[in-house]
């Protein structure tokens, strides 16, 4: 489905005009190596997903004395005609990651170029803005829920900026404000990471590009848009398709903090999903919803990493 | 060159991102419980034990007394007992019976009994008619006609008031024969409200799961509604989208949205102990602590009645012999549950747990709910106004159902489109199942 993408690039050597012994040895070395990994994948990750898809086409149940039945498309069919709460997921989910992408993204090269300066305390910013990327998603969740209550920090902070203007509103229990409730808390947990990337992108950049730019005169504006933005088109590619793929999948939010309500205005297909195989004990049409979202991803993702391609190397 | 260079770190990124992105989307969940193999060791068959008690330091230590007890009583069995989070126990048996590993004896909490007995995960008791006569019938699990579960007590939930707050804001005291009528109880609340309690009522609403149905599903059940129809077991229409599950939805919808009650706040008891509510709808297990704050002030009061009489939740964490028992296992463990149905152990567990015992003579023993012990009420309650959930394998699908329809009516949906909904996933879910072998 996706070998073309993920086969490992090899780093090109220089043609030589036989195979020696050594670079035989050295292959077998090589795939010793990569056993390990290769057997978990396949064990763990291709495996269960064969399974999966070939469960979405039986009526198999989590727990059931009879054995599953093939039952073809139905799933699939009840998914998209008769399940308003799996329409609702899709449009969530959709609404999810169409905010998350740019913002995220966006939020994220800014606190790089910031954090890049070379001044004192720029360590010390990276890791205030990483920190909440290394706490527990989980954790992360059940503290803003404390925070989004109607008598919560968020709602007296609005009060004491607004003078009591404003006070806020019952962010999680309301279905106009619960999904942009966790898209904020998205964005403040994950960014971190992605400023990290972005940073490291930042700092392969040659400062000599720099010097010559400014040389020619260019301003800052000048700089980042004839040398920076240039020179993290590899980074861009992998920080969007990675947000988007993060975004598509989210569930551990909802799950903690809302269960996809309040009215099913935050339900996701993942949360559809776990909650259809899981907890209504539906596997087969739990892993019929996996397979619409496992194709939805690499659907988007072959989208995206179309759109940016490389459009100078394939002239 | 750097054309080139770029492409390969483009390809490996994306190549990363998708591995990446992938992996995090897998949703892989497998939980295998290991058993030792149960065979006769040292002239003694093993019988294995599980429970879903790990981490209730109380409640485990009962356990350990009564298994060396019984290993100590004979010289034929010896009972081995494992314990497993509450949080993924059922998903450990569940693993267990794939894997077909199931231990002999299994706890199990009380409306998930006939899922498992209609999978075969258990098989009928067999028990003394003697032991289970004298049970509270809330503390016995019956699946077409047969016993498949019993437990030790049962919990019950009550309104939790102080005496003085209520005689202050002249709110009649409820009796169990006389509780408020909702109309009384919906005025009381506005009366506390206007008395300074910003939320008079905790309710309970900002817990998940199987709280929504055990707690919220007695009321409607007072109004004359239910979660299925219980002579078929085959559709819930009428009952759970009637006119009275509109009369007792209404209210709750209004309750939350005239701030009685809200859905935030901490899950147990602190609000009430803190007096910032006046009232609170919790269960026997935050009793104790309740006394020990309020002491002599306390009362325990019965729900509203919504029409047919007040109602609670019954039916509590019970035990099972699995159907891998065979021969001298199945002997053994019928052996032990007999020996545990014990007073003295009713006792322990009901002073240690504060749940009511499920016998009469370990409930005149026990400190808290005997003759003069300072929870009797929650004992009548249980014993005149519990209603059991629907013994139906189809009720893991109730469960959340039932939740998903009450939160969203709590938020403001409208009702009746609502309910409907909900009664269409369960009656599909009963009848993609063919009802169940409900009619078989």
């Amino acid at each position: 489905m996706s070998h073309t993408l993920t086969r490992p690039a090899v780093a090109e050597a220089p043609a030589r005009p036989r195979r020696s012994r050594a670079t035989r040895r050295e292959r077998g070395v090589g795939l010793s190596m990569v056993a390990p990994a290769v057997i978990l994948l396949l064990l763990f990750l291709v495996v269960p997903a064969l399974l999966g898809l070939g469960l979405s086409f039986t009526n198999a149940r989590l727990i059931s004395p009879e054995a599953p039945r093939f039952v073809g498309l139905d799933n699939f069919v009840r998914a998209f005609t008769s399940d308003p709460t799996f329409v609702a997921s899709v449009r969530n989910t959709v609404v999810f990651a169409l905010f998350i992408v740019p913002f995220q993204a966006g939020l994220g090269l800014v606190l790089a170029i910031l954090v890049n300066q070379k001044i004192r305390g720029a360590t010390a910013f990276r890791v205030i803005f990483f920190a909440p990327v290394v706490t527990s998603i989980v954790v992360v969740s059940v503290l803003w829920k404390f925070l989004y209550q109607k008598e919560g920090l968020v709602n007296a902070a609005i009060d004491w900026v607004t003078f009591g203007a404003w006070s806020g509103a019952d962010w999680l229990n309301n279905p106009s404000t619960a999904l942009g409730a966790i898209i904020v808390l998205s964005i403040w947990q994950a960014v971190g990471f992605h400023m990290l990337i972005w940073l490291s992108g930042l700092q392969t950049i040659s400062e000599e590009l720099y010097e010559a730019a400014r040389m020619d005169g260019a301003g800052l504006w000048r700089q980042f848009t004839a040398v920076t933005w240039p020179g993290l088109r590899s980074t861009r590619v992998f920080v969007l398709i990675q947000i988007t793929i993060a975004a598509l999948s989210l569930f551990v939010q909802v799950d903690v903090m809302t269960q996809g309500g309040p009215m099913n205005s935050t339900t996701t297909l993942v949360y559809h999903a776990v909650r259809q195989g899981f907890r209504n004990q539906e596997t087969g049409y739990g892993s019929a919803l996996s397979l619409i979202f496992f194709a939805a991803v690499i659907l988007v993702t072959l989208l995206q990493a179309y759109l940016t391609r490389n459009k100078e190397s394939e002239r | 060159m750097i054309a080139s260079q770029n492409r390969l770190t483009r390809r490996t990124l994306l190549g990363a991102a998708l591995a990446a992105g992938v992996g995090s989307a897998a949703v892989g969940c497998a939980r295998a419980g290991t058993t030792s193999s149960s065979d006769s060791d040292g002239g003694r068959t093993k019988i294995t034990m599980w429970t879903h008690s790990a981490g209730n330091e109380g409640e485990l230590a009962v356990y350990k007394q009564l298994i060396a007890d019984f290993n100590a009583s004979q010289e034929q069995y010896e009972v081995v007992q494992e314990s497993f989070p509450q949080e993924s126990y059922n998903d450990a048996i569940t693993a267990a019976a794939t894997a077909g590993d199931l231990p002999v004896l299994l706890d199990m909490d009380g409306p998930v009994m006939p899922n498992w007995a209609w999978a075969g995960y258990i098989q009928p008791l067999g028990l003394d008619a003697k032991i289970t006569d004298s049970l509270l019938t809330t503390a016995v699990g019956t699946w077409k006609d047969e016993i498949y579960s019993a437990g030790y007590w049962d919990a019950a939930l009550a309104i939790f008031a102080r005496r003085s707050v209520l005689e202050k804001n002249g709110i009649r005291i409820p009796t169990l024969d006389e509780p408020w009528p909702i109309d009384e109880f919906t005025s009381a609340l506005e009366t506390l409200k206007g008395a300074g309690y910003d939320t008079p009522l905790d309710i309970g609403a900002e817990d998940t799961g199987e709280w929504w149905p055990y707690a919220y599903s007695p009321m409607l059940q007072s109004a004359g509604g239910d979660l299925l129809d219980r002579d078929t077991l085959l559709s819930a229409d009428g009952l759970l989208n009637g006119p009275e599950a509109v009369t007792f939805f209404t209210w709750f919808q209004e309750a939350f949205a005239k701030g009685y009650c809200s859905n935030s706040g901490t899950i147990g008891n602190q609000e009430f102990a803190d007096d910032k509510a006046a009232l609170a709808y919790t269960g026997s297990w935050n009793a104790k602590a309740a006394l020990d704050t309020v002491g002599e002030d306390l009362l325990i009061l019965p729900p509203p009645d919504f029409g047919t009489g007040a109602k609670i939740g019954g039916g509590s964490w019970q035990w099972g012999i699995s159907s891998a028992a065979t021969g001298a296992q199945l002997e053994g463990a019928r052996a032990y549950l007999e020996f545990s149905f014990q007073d003295k152990y009713l006792v322990a567990f009901s002073d240690s747990q504060i749940v009511i015992p499920a016998t009469d003579s370990a409930r005149q023993a026990s400190t808290y709910f005997g003759a003069d012990g300072a929870l009797v009420p929650f004992a009548e309650l249980s014993a005149s106004a519990a209603v059991l959930r629907p013994a139906t394998p189809a009720y893991a699908t109730i469960s959340t159902t039932f939740e998903t329809a009450a939160k969203d009516i709590m938020s403001g949906a409208d009702i009746q489109s609502t309910l409907d909904t909900a009664v269409a996933d369960i009656d599909a879910n009963i009848s993609s199942n063919d009802g169940y072998g409900a009619s078989s």
